[in-house]
């Protein structure tokens, strides 16, 4: 489903473009949850915004193949539309917009750019309302701006409920777990659970374990200086806890 | 006006003087009345369209405890100079809620006139929509003349191309005037580089015991947010659509009426889409 290939990417700096993904490789196929797990500044959510095709991050060489298309040629709504979902570490608040309109708003673009029908008023609001229930974020809050006024659990839990309106292919979750309490990190992990099938796959972005203890992957990745620098099983996460990074990377 | 102002009008600063000068002194202004009897409720609606140059002066005069509500949508021709006034005066109690939409012409100018007898109230939502070299401003200058009065100004503005959005907002509270309520706000987004907002507010007050608020922001559309509705799928221009909408929306949070207020969020996601 996707392939990276030698992904090299730089970020906009004060002094000009810093170099951050220095030969990335990785596949992940339908079916599957791969983790990646690094210390902080090796490039993980560089990872995620490359793969969004966000503005700022400048690839340099390498190439990313989603679905048989070059990704990196898309535009981000058009990945989003193709079925990439990106969970972002710190999700942003739009005064003015509710969540209904942004979520709407959301799925009919895709859908319309995919040449799918719209979804009807009632149609949605179903998949929200459903949405909303499974991850315990009460109705009444969609209803107001973009995010305002959501705690950090909550904005995350938001998150989810885009995700499962919008059903993407392969979700990239970033950090999806930092600011959540063990009970928040249960129903959010239950709603990734929910989302896994042979035809979607998932990356998940953390610096901790404590979320693979919920969401079970079947491949973690070590990301460290921009480079994988290993793969194993879920067991690789719990040997991360005991040694660190810096053992790893050695 | 009698005389083609210049650049030393304070009031005409930031103005298109070019423009004006072009037409002037060809039209004459048409003055127009409108009076709302004491304890009775009436409308304004000025749909200003057509060409050439529309410089009316438009007295309005509203009745003890009456009440008034005001619509004025500024979208003339092209290449059309605009210079409208409106002279209002709400006696004791009464009050006014308007809403301008000044998009149109090459030069489109509305300024309001208002003076508040004791108790009354004026509230005014004003939203610029401006592109291509238009020069678009509102100008109120809103006088406390009894004790008590309120008054409030949410303005907003998006400029794009090379266009000038300008608000001109003066709070003058006489000494009679104690206990007012002024309030002033005024946000505009730039669109492009070469677009240009001036905000001028401007407070005068003799009386010692008032509350006058005000605050200006100039700035662009949230790039995070934009990127936040794109990687959902929304594609760049109604992702764009939709925040300056949601900025513009300010302006209109004011009108009590749902009806007519998604009349207006309507009318403004309408003049959006033509624009964009």
């Amino acid at each position: 489903m996707l392939v990276i290939d030698n992904l090299q990417a730089a970020i906009d700096g004060p002094n000009g473009p810093v170099e951050i993904l220095k030969g990335l490789s990785l596949t992940v196929n339908a079916g599957e949850v791969h983790a990646i797990m690094g210390p902080n500044g090796a490039g993980k959510s560089t990872l995620s915004y490359v793969l969004a095709g966000r503005a700022g991050y400048e690839v340099t060489g390498g190439s990313v193949t989603f679905m048989g298309n070059d990704l990196l040629a898309m535009a981000p709504h058009e990945r989003a539309a193709a079925g990439v979902f990106l969970g972002l570490q710190y999700p942003v608040e739009i005064p003015g917009v509710s969540n209904l309109m942004f979520l709407r708003t959301a799925l009919n673009a895709q859908r319309t750019l995919r040449g799918e029908k719209e979804a009807s008023g009632a149609e949605f609001m179903k998949l929200v309302k459903a949405a909303a229930a499974d991850l315990g974020l009460p109705y009444d809050m969609l209803k107001r701006s973009v995010n305002q006024g959501f705690s950090g659990g909550e904005k995350k839990r938001n998150e989810m409920v885009q995700m499962a309106v919008l059903e993407p292919k392969l979700a990239v979750l970033d950090e999806t777990d930092s600011g959540l309490d063990i009970d928040a990190l249960r129903v959010v992990s239950d709603g990734i659970n929910r989302m896994r099938s042979p035809e979607r796959a998932t990356l998940l972005i953390t610096h901790y374990q404590r979320l693979l203890d919920y969401v079970v992957p079947d491949f973690v990745h070590v990301l460290v200086a921009g480079r994988i620098v290993r793969t194993g099983g879920p067991e690789l996460a719990h040997v991360l806890e005991a040694d660190g990074y810096a053992a790893i990377a050695a | 006006m009698t005389a083609l102002p210049t650049r030393r009008d304070e009031a005409w600063r930031y103005s298109d003087l070019a423009a004006l000068g072009e037409v002037w002194p060809q039209a004459v202004a048409a003055e127009r009345g409108v009076t709302i009897a004491a304890g009775e409720t009436g409308r304004l609606d000025e749909l200003l369209s057509g060409n050439g140059w529309l410089n009316d002066r438009v007295v309005v005069s509203v009745g003890a405890g009456a009440s008034l509500t005001g619509f004025i949508d500024q979208g003339r021709d092209a290449d059309t100079v605009t210079t409208q006034l409106y002279d209002i005066t709400l006696e004791a109690g009464a009050q006014a809620h308007i809403v301008i939409i000044n998009h149109g012409g090459c030069f489109g100018r509305i300024a309001l006139d208002v003076a508040l007898k004791d108790g009354a109230d004026f509230d005014l939502g004003g939203i610029i929509i401006g592109g291509d070299a238009q020069n678009l401003e509102i100008i109120t200058t809103v006088r406390h003349l009894g004790p008590g009065a309120t008054s409030r100004q949410v303005v907003r503005c998006v400029v794009g191309g090379r266009a000038v959005g300008s608000y001109l907002g003066k709070v003058a509270v006489a000494r009679a005037g104690q206990k007012t309520d002024a309030a002033q706000s005024f946000k505009a987004l730039l669109l492009a580089r070469g677009a240009t907002a001036n905000a001028k507010p401007e407070l005068e007050i003799f009386a010692d015991d008032v509350k006058c608020a005000h605050g200006a922001t100039v700035g662009e559309l949230d790039k995070n947010a934009l990127f936040y509705l794109e990687s959902r799928g929304v594609p760049p221009v109604q992702a764009q659509a939709l925040l300056t909408r949601a900025f513009l929306s300010d302006a209109l949070a004011g009108i009590a009426d749902d009806a007519a207020r998604e009349a207006a969020e309507a009318r403004v996601t309408a003049l959006l889409e033509a624009a964009s």
